[in-house]
């Protein structure tokens, strides 16, 4: 049996960019150019090593956004993944992380899964919590932040993985089904080679909205949003710090400043 | 007054500092209820009262520590339905660490409530509690609601002066019955992490980073001893980090660490935006480095524009010299 293996990608504004907040504060990505989230390079990764090592295995990557995602799904099939489905519906605009995980949750259970791979979080929304969230409501183990991964034994088989903490290192082992994910510190991620980009253009993308997923349009959106972004205001541009130049006297000087401010 | 469960960050019963912080934010909006789960839970009680804390809920069982994070999200949900039962729940409070992100948004979806994730201020407003968060590498401040359900709120560290205020701090054990899913996740070994004798990266009151600029493995004792003269942490660049020069653990930036001390020292590193977007919310930022064009110094209260080698161990003489 093939193991089946979803990595979930996010399509986000280039942080090199000037990004801002849309008239309804949600994130503008009409001024920004988009790319694959680049911690989701890393799922999608070590999706493609867990791959290789099993001896059967087929590897969908998953996303939920605007007609223009389909860029980072292109990114993760020139890398080496097998399929892609794009979640797309004008009803999505403004989803929150909750809603985000219904989606997802909702497009995983319909494309079938043995193993759930996703970044350590989005590098736009930086929150690190959608990988929990889909444990969560796929009701299966949820093996997170893991700089190491390994799965033995196929679609019924375990997941093994070392979780770095704050104040542990950790050894994690679950059985399949799961939810992974991984750090930066998992593995480099590879570039797609050129045949890798041109067989990307022939591999398959689904399209699903909220009716294929049985999802009603208030639950999710801006409407159907649990949370409520108020207020966005640009932070002030600091003001010009003092910029010296060492002559010398360079550390005594940053001592005097420091000293003024308190902090010695 | 409205309760506001705050769920409590301990290592063997030793109180960590942003669980302080969230007492202090959690008297805002009501009356803090602690939860403290583990080994050592009850030895939590008397911090947690001095700081605010009218009662301290508590439970041991092996499963705290034998498997990851599901069954602290089981007790956590007992807490709230044990207070929320005896009255009004405010909202639940939880620090900004990996695995409190992680225990809240699992809670979250249990009792079908909206969740707001790395908030950096708290207020009580008409609607429920008012969250203050940073987007963009922070170039922008959002003020957030939750709007359906009990608000769970993450708060990152350093988001408040710790006050004291001393409360009764009566301890409860706390009843709960782990869910089947509990046990799905086996922790099959732990290494406790060697102890540097520093504070943690992202409670640190200040923090001296160095980068591309330190030029080797070596070289960091420079930056940890400026580090060890102020009483600091002491983080990393992503290039110092790649280049092996210094734990990833330490990595301050989009993919490593957020911090926001109230001093950040940049030593050697250019200020890429995915550095700044680990500390672009430091209080005060002062950089020091030979290349007069870096990025960095747009952020700067105090900018060096020199040779890192020479002005890091001048800096640190003079502190000693002036510590006596």
């Amino acid at each position: 049996m093939s193991l089946r293996i979803v990595v979930t990608v996010k399509y986000v504004p280039d942080a090199t960019g000037d990004r801002h907040f849309a008239e309804d504060l949600t994130v503008d990505r009409d001024d920004v150019d988009g790319l694959l989230s680049e911690l989701d390079e890393y799922a999608v990764e070590q999706a493609l090593q867990i791959a290789d090592e099993a001896d059967d295995a087929e590897i969908t990557v998953l996303t939920v956004g605007p007609e223009d995602a389909k860029d980072a799904l292109r990114k993760a099939l020139s890398m080496g993944a097998h399929k892609a489905i794009h979640v797309e519906d004008d009803d999505l605009h403004g989803t929150d992380a909750i809603g985000t995980s219904l989606v997802l949750a909702k497009a995983i259970e319909k494309a079938g899964y043995d193993l759930v791979i996703s970044g350590m979080a989005s590098t736009d929304g930086t929150a690190g919590i959608v990988p929990a969230l889909l444990a969560e409501r796929l009701g299966v183990p949820q093996v997170t932040l893991l700089s190491e991964v390994s799965v033995e034994g196929g679609p019924t088989g375990t997941v093994k993985g070392r979780r770095d903490g704050d104040t542990a290192s950790e050894q994690l082992e679950a059985s399949l089904p799961a939810v992974v994910s991984v750090t930066d510190q998992s593995g480099e991620a590879r570039y797609p080679s050129f045949k890798g980009i041109m067989a990307a253009k022939k591999k398959p993308v689904e399209s699903w909205d909220l009716e294929d997923l049985e999802i009603e349009a208030d639950e999710v959106g801006l409407e159907g949003s649990w949370t409520k972004v108020d207020t966005a205001a640009e932070r002030p541009a600091r003001t010009a710090g003092t910029i010296v130049k060492d002559e010398g006297e360079g550390g005594k000087q940053l001592a005097e400043f420091l000293a003024g401010q308190k902090f010695i | 007054m409205a309760e506001v469960l705050v769920y409590v960050d301990h290592v063997d019963g030793a109180v960590r500092k942003p669980t302080l912080e969230l007492l202090t934010l959690a008297r805002r909006i009501g009356e803090p209820v602690a939860v403290a789960l583990g080994s050592g839970a009850e030895n939590t009680a008397a911090v947690l009262a001095e700081h605010g804390a009218v009662k301290v809920l508590t439970h041991d069982a092996a499963e705290y520590a034998d498997y990851l994070v599901v069954p602290k999200v089981d007790a956590l949900q007992a807490a709230y339905e044990a207070v929320s039962a005896g009255g009004s729940l405010a909202a639940v409070l939880v620090p900004s660490s990996a695995e409190g992100k992680e225990i809240a948004a699992r809670l979250a979806i249990r009792i079908g409530s909206g969740i707001i994730t790395d908030a950096v201020d708290l207020e009580a407003g008409d609607e429920g509690p008012v969250a203050t968060q940073s987007a963009f590498a922070a170039s922008f401040t959002t003020k957030s609601r939750v709007s359906k359900g009990t608000p769970v709120i993450t708060v990152k560290p350093n988001s408040a002066a710790v006050q004291a205020a001393p409360a009764a701090g009566a301890v409860e054990a706390l009843a709960v019955s782990f869910s089947e899913k509990a046990t799905g996740t086996k922790v099959t070994a732990r290494t406790p992490r060697e102890a540097t004798g520093r504070p943690e990266l992202t409670e640190a009151a200040i923090v001296v980073s160095g980068g591309r600029g330190v030029n080797g493995a070596e070289n960091f004792s420079v930056i940890e001893n400026l580090a060890d003269s102020l009483g600091a942490a002491v983080g990393a660049s992503r290039a110092a980090v790649d280049a092996g020069w210094y734990p990833h653990s330490n990595q301050v930036g989009q993919t490593g660490k957020s911090v926001s001390p109230q001093l950040y020292i940049a030593s050697g590193i250019s200020g890429a935006i995915q550095h700044r977007a680990g500390m672009q919310t430091s209080k005060t930022i002062v950089a020091i480095n030979k290349d007069a064009e870096a990025p960095i110094f747009d952020l700067v209260d105090y900018g060096v524009v020199g040779d890192l080698f020479e002005v890091v161990p001048q800096l640190t003489d003079e502190i000693k010299s002036r510590k006596g």
